[in-house]
């Protein structure tokens, strides 16, 4: 690097720049703030909901799911299984007895652990993934299959 | 030569057990990785005794522990030298280090023989509900744990640095350290929207990797070019401020690519697109600032394996986080490919790469001085080490190009098609199994590479006693 372009200069694009981009990243930050209760429906989220995401938690579920394509890749997309399975009418059915009947014990298929849920906790993950399956995030995944 | 002509300051050698410890949790991590590398083929293998889960949680939480190991080793080392005085308290980071390797140990212990809901209710976590979230599965005593020690350590160097010199290279490692405590405080911050919770989540995560352990990253790399280059540190010091001010003017706002399908809003489509763009920059300017120093040596530093992996962690930071994070960052491409194999991908390399490298350069640098060996290990030890460098470096490659090959595939299949005639999860993954063959082999090539590159420190011990000099008449007396 040229000899007119100092050490000092470098140093001041250094803190000036990080200063400034850190002030905008807030500002976005407070916009997304300002956003998220009417894209998330947050007047839906019930007491159910945030038990129903301690459920999800304390599982580590995103040990081998996605969620909103985050966590890991072993297992399906669980942003939209809601309405892979069942949707309004049959995902409260579908998901209780789909966790009972865990694990399949296929011979070399991926299993997913028997977690001993109660039907409480079983019908608050529902209503967690039903609440999630709602938001709105901006058309994703593209299809069904998540 | 006596090994106190090795370094500058007796209290660097706090450095040794950190860089120790911290290889031996990359070889858990490794082991684990293997396994979970042949559950993505064989699905039940060693169910139900070691589900994925734990085995994945117990891979991606070593990693990290390990990291942080190497960069508080790495800090240790350095910061006296830079400082020109001696650490501040040795003690203190010893006891550190012993806090610190119990809590993991302890916190690995739980996950392989606790179930998680059981570790969860047993750790507090219905009072304060931090786990369960990718990379932050820690029980809460361990999370605090994790805060006190990076207080104290901070303490520690800060104290040291606040006496001393400061320099670049100490006060941007500082920086980077103090952000990367500062950030770690949104882990406990889980909020009962998850929109919310995956918007503050990328603040530990996004913030850490592509934004203050950059600076962490750069500051070792200039410390290591300064010493076995020689180059003035005028210059160094100068491409060191150039490159973390790419990092954070790119890697702050680019955290909006992890913001386009979580529920925040369109902004964030633009934002991260055009950003995470200008993430490649501060990568590719370290290509030639490692390349150009070394070019423009001033002196034949006898430690070549410490430069080919200055060189190597330039290149292969390039790769993985740069191109590879290019490569799926736009939003349009993102639609089709977030949360499929190309992320695995992506993910592998960039860790390699960026971090798993870095440390690697700073022990190749440090180890031989910290064992009394001298400037660097025998001829022969630096060849077994070039070969577990090169056999690593090569294998990973090899694990990203297949699993970016299961990820087009998988995109192919599962993602691109419209609903009704796109294939379902588990049919798609069905497909794949050739790709995750062959990275498994690659893994396994990863593990032979890691086992050259440990034996290597045996060689060098073996070769130092072997060619100890003769002692001199006037000693032998």
């Amino acid at each position: 690097m040229s000899a007119t372009f100092t050490k000092g200069m470098a140093r001041n694009i250094y803190y000036g720049g990080s200063l400034f981009f850190i002030l905008v990243f807030l500002a976005l930050a407070y916009h997304t703030e300002k956003t998220i209760p009417e894209r998330t429906n947050a007047d839906q989220l019930t007491e159910a909901v945030v038990r129903g995401k301690h459920v999800y938690e304390t599982n580590n579920c995103s040990g081998c799911h996605s969620l909103l394509g985050e966590g890991a890749y072993f297992a399906p997309e669980l942003g939209n299984v809601f309405y892979r399975r069942g949707g309004e009418d049959g995902f409260k059915y579908f998901l209780p007895a789909w966790m009972k009947a865990q694990p399949t014990g296929v011979p070399g298929r991926r299993q997913m652990p028997q977690f001993n849920l109660t039907d409480q906790q079983l019908s608050d993950l529902t209503e967690f993934l039903e609440w999630t399956a709602k938001i709105n995030t901006n058309d994703w995944p593209p299809n069904i299959e998540g | 030569m006596s090994s106190q002509n090795l370094f500058k300051f007796e209290s660097q050698k706090v450095a040794k057990p950190y860089f120790v410890f911290a290889l031996m949790l990359f070889v858990g991590q490794i082991l684990f990785g293997l396994i979970m590398g042949l559950q993505y083929i064989i699905g039940d293998f060693l169910f139900p005794l070691l589900p994925f889960n734990v085995a994945r949680m117990v891979h991606t939480n070593l990693l990290i522990v390990w990291l942080l190991f190497g960069f508080m080793g790495a800090a240790y080392y350095l910061i006296p030298e830079e400082a020109d005085r001696e650490l501040h308290s040795p003690k203190l980071a010893i006891v550190l280090f012993w806090v610190f390797a119990a809590a993991g140990v302890l916190t690995i212990l739980g996950y392989l023989f606790v179930p998680y809901a059981k570790l969860a209710e047993l750790t507090g976590n219905n009072l304060l509900a931090t786990m369960g979230r990718e990379f932050l599965e820690q029980p809460l005593p361990t999370k605090v744990g994790i805060v006190v020690v990076a207080l104290a350590f901070l303490y520690n160097i800060g104290m040291t640095v606040l006496k001393g010199r400061k320099t670049a290279v100490n006060v941007v490692l500082m920086t980077g350290l103090i952000g990367l405590a500062l950030l770690f405080l949104f882990a406990f911050y889980n909020p009962e929207n998850l929109s919310r919770d995956k918007f503050y989540w990328w603040y530990v995560v996004h913030l850490w990797v592509e934004g203050v352990w950059e600076l962490i990253m750069a500051s070792i790399l200039a410390y290591v070019l300064i010493k076995i280059t020689g180059v003035d540190r005028e210059v160094i010091e100068k491409w060191l401020y150039v490159i973390v001010a790419l990092a954070l003017i790119s890697g702050i706002l680019g955290t909006g690519h992890h913001y386009f399908w979580i529920g925040a809003p369109g902004v964030w489509l633009w934002v991260g697109s055009i950003f995470s763009t200008l993430e490649p920059l501060p990568f590719f300017v370290m290509v030639l600032f490692a390349f150009n120093m070394i070019n423009r040596r001033r002196r034949e530093h006898p430690n070549k394996a410490a430069a080919m992996w200055a060189m190597g962690t330039a290149v292969m930071a390039f790769l993985g986080a740069g191109v590879w994070g290019f490569l799926h960052t736009l939003a349009p491409v993102n639609y089709y490919t977030h949360g499929a194999q190309i992320t695995a991908a992506h993910g592998h390399m960039a860790f390699y790469g960026a971090y798993a490298m870095i440390v690697m350069c700073i022990i190749s640098y440090a180890m031989p001085k910290l064992r009394g060996i001298g400037e660097a290990p025998s001829n022969k030890a630096q060849v077994m080490e070039l070969w577990g460098f090169w056999l690593m470096t090569i294998s990973m490659v090899f694990i990203t190009l297949f699993l970016t090959g299961a990820g087009v595939v998988e995109v192919w299949l599962r993602r691109l098609p419209e609903s009704g005639a796109a294939m379902s999860f588990m049919d798609t993954q069905a497909q794949l199994m050739i790709f995750y063959w062959l990275r498994l082999i690659a893994g396994v090539g990863f593990l032979v590479g890691l086992i050259c590159y440990l034996w290597s420190f045996k060689k060098s011990l073996q070769v130092a006693k072997d060619d100890r000099p003769a002692p001199l008449p006037a000693e032998s007396v």
